[in-house]
């Protein structure tokens, strides 16, 4: 498999890659090594391990980070319950094995190495703490966890790890040094026409030109949250749902909270701004 | 096996480790061995194909990814760049200026000498500094202003400062550890603890929540009107940093400046000698507006998680006249669980909000303090550490 056959699985998916990804996806898969994608949010990171997950035919195991996470939500969990009621049962007879894996509960990560192939998206690594971080660690370097009570569990095939991050927190240098280290940046105006023209097909090329043309010149600008990706999608569909052929001022400000997440930012394109960029963006496209 | 046949191949690479070990990027044996494995996996007359690549597994963070490029695109032309002498000056262009600027002089001897203290009404010789102070002289340093201090007295203040512990009102975390007296049973452990015993469950194990202080962000003003506080306060902030984990720390007068990373240096001198390095602008103007939109565009997002508190460290006398300083302080305050303005000029007692700075700031912050002196330090730790202290 070369890089080129890479980029064709990730254009199959439906993901234009541009040939910097798609080296460091080839990277990921041929040496085995876990992926770390990090970059502002709505850039794609996730849906990179959704792609590999259809492409590949492995199931995704998906595991979504928040603050105070744990082994018990993360990994695996004793089945407390279940232990209590085989001690009951079994009371006055011979003593069963509490421990035995029948009474261990798996959560993602101990059901992407113990089940068959997967692909395991951790996603937004950074709202984890970072106690979680260094419990990772063995998983990612080794592909297996140490339960105490049970052993060492190892995965027969290495599963392909998606880590990312939106950087709300830097992620410890330990995690990036197993990791094949990829910043994910918004897409250039070429390659946001060919990612329009895959994720909103019913979208007149016209408009769909003119939507990139303005996301990017607006890309340029000072505002707190810049468009994602998904934005731009999301943007090009909702004036396709209002039957917009082409872009009007009026149009784009009855739309601008899809574009931009933040009044502040709405505030200051609304009118006059969004009107001169709508200009330069007919003019470009 | 690929490495041993293509020696020419391996050889290029750890010249090419070489040269960016140069520019100051930090790279171990793994990052080479994983590059030669790397380069056995893709096409490598393919120039983008080996820079991604190599970029892949060599540079572990965005910020290295520039002086990545940079040296790859010199080697690329010429893989003996590392021994010509312009290749290197160019690519040392990345390091850290090391050649004194004029700002960083004065950052070192404003951190190392006591300039002569400014004319003020006292007009009695600086005490010389008596190791077993007083208790009467300690008092009066407590209550005394940074600004009128003697070189002496500034260091015996140091010591005191070194002393502030800053315990920020915990919070709660969703992690456990076990307590013998804990409200919830840890089961699992109370049936690993029931094998001890037979099966039998004789005792149970309990655990409480994780508490655990908030990340804390200072913003200080290092700007003319604040040189003589600042010079204080950076000890403050070293101590801080170096007694919890999860603080940041910038400074700005025209520029704002990450110094977390040098602060965190143990010895106080060898910090404030790497930041008087860093920092651009000490004892200059001040952009209060452009710094803080500065710090909420690029900074906000990465450091303020996690319910931050932020402190504020400025006197508020703005150059640009206030422009953009209400929008940009309304939206640090809405970023972060609690702001607090710390301002040196709050000690007099007929304060009034006159400047435009200080009145665009002031509506959008939790809490105004004084910080100009240590019994107004000692308060405001004891304002940081009171759990019931609600948003003012």
């Amino acid at each position: 498999m070369s890089v080129s056959d890479t980029q064709g699985l990730l254009a199959a998916g439906g993901y234009v890659a541009d040939r910097a990804l798609a080296t460091t996806v080839h990277l990921s898969l041929a040496m085995q090594r876990p992926l770390f994608l990090e970059g502002e949010p709505g850039t794609g990171k996730t849906e990179i391990a959704k792609v590999l997950s259809a492409g590949l035919g492995r199931p995704l195991v998906r595991l979504q980070c928040y603050d105070g996470l744990d082994l018990s939500a993360a990994a695996y969990e004793w089945n407390a319950a279940k232990q209590l009621m085989a001690i009951r049962m079994a009371e006055g007879g011979a003593r069963p094995d509490i421990y035995a894996r029948e009474f261990l509960q798996e959560r993602p990560l101990l059901a992407a190495i113990s089940g068959p192939p997967s692909v395991l998206l951790i996603d937004e690594l950074d709202r984890a703490d970072e106690p979680f971080e260094a419990f990772l660690l063995e998983l990612l370097a080794d592909f297996q966890l140490t339960i105490p009570e049970l052993g060492t569990v190892k995965a027969a095939t290495p599963p392909v790890v998606i880590i990312t991050s939106n950087r709300t927190r830097e992620v410890h240098d330990a995690i990036r040094r197993r990791c094949l280290y990829q910043w994910v940046d918004y897409p250039d105006a070429a390659r946001e026409r060919a990612i329009l023209a895959l994720r909103a097909p019913d979208v007149p090329e016209r408009l769909s030109a003119q939507v990139v043309a303005f996301v990017q010149k607006l890309r340029a600008g000072d505002y707190f949250k810049l468009p994602g990706v998904a934005e731009t999608i999301d943007w090009a569909n909702a004036l396709k749902a209002l039957d917009a052929s082409e872009l009007e001022p009026t149009a784009v400000d009855e739309t601008l909270g899809v574009l931009l997440k933040y009044q502040d930012d709405i505030a200051k394109l609304r009118g006059a701004e969004a009107a001169r960029l709508v200009d330069e963006a007919r003019s470009a496209a | 096996m690929g490495l041993v046949r293509v020696t020419a191949l391996a050889a290029n690479l750890l010249s090419f480790a070489r040269l960016l070990r140069r520019a100051g990027l930090p790279l171990g044996t793994a990052e080479v061995m994983a590059a030669a494995q790397a380069l056995s996996c893709i096409d490598i007359g393919e120039r983008r194909e080996v820079q991604a690549g190599l970029r892949a597994v060599m540079v572990h963070r965005h910020e290295h990814a520039e002086i990545f490029d940079a040296a790859f695109n010199i080697f690329w032309r010429d893989p003996e760049a590392s021994r010509h002498a312009a290749a290197m000056a160019m690519l040392d262009g990345f390091k850290p200026e090391e050649k004194q600027r004029p700002g960083s002089r004065r950052l070192a001897e404003a951190m190392a000498r006591d300039r002569p203290p400014p004319p003020k009404e006292m007009e009695e010789p600086p005490p010389l500094l008596d190791m077993a102070m007083s208790v009467s002289e300690r008092e009066r340093l407590q209550a005394m202003d940074f600004e009128a201090m003697s070189a002496a007295e500034i260091a015996f203040a140091r010591a005191e400062i070194r002393k502030l512990r800053l315990p920020l009102d915990a919070r709660r975390t969703r992690r456990y550890r076990p307590d013998p007296y804990g409200p919830r049973v840890d089961l699992r452990a109370t049936l690993r603890r029931s094998l001890r015993t037979g099966g039998e469950i004789v005792t149970i194990a309990r655990r409480r929540r994780v508490v655990r202080p908030p990340p804390l962000v200072a913003i200080c003003d290092i700007s003319g009107s604040m040189a003589r506080y600042a010079q204080v306060l950076l000890h403050f902030l070293h101590a801080v940093t170096n007694d919890r984990d999860r603080v940041a720390a910038f400074l700005f007068g025209t520029r704002l400046t990450n110094i977390t990373r040098q602060l965190k240096h143990r010895d106080a001198e060898a910090a404030f000698e790497m930041i008087a390095h860093l920092v651009p602008d000490w004892s200059g103007g001040t952009r209060i507006g452009e710094a803080l939109e500065k710090f909420n565009k690029e900074w906000s997002r990465r450091v303020l998680g996690q319910g931050a508190v932020v402190l504020l460290i400025t006197d508020g006398l703005d150059r640009d006249g206030a422009a953009g300083l209400a929008e940009a302080t309304e939206r640090l305050q809405h970023s972060c669980r609690r702001l607090i303005w710390l301002n040196p000029l709050l000690r007099f007692s007929g304060f009034q909000p006159k400047s435009q700075g200080i009145r665009a700031m002031l509506p959008h912050v939790h809490e105004f303090r004084p910080v100009h002196n240590l019994n107004s330090l000692r308060e405001l730790v004891e304002a940081l550490s009171d759990p019931h202290r609600r948003v003012a």
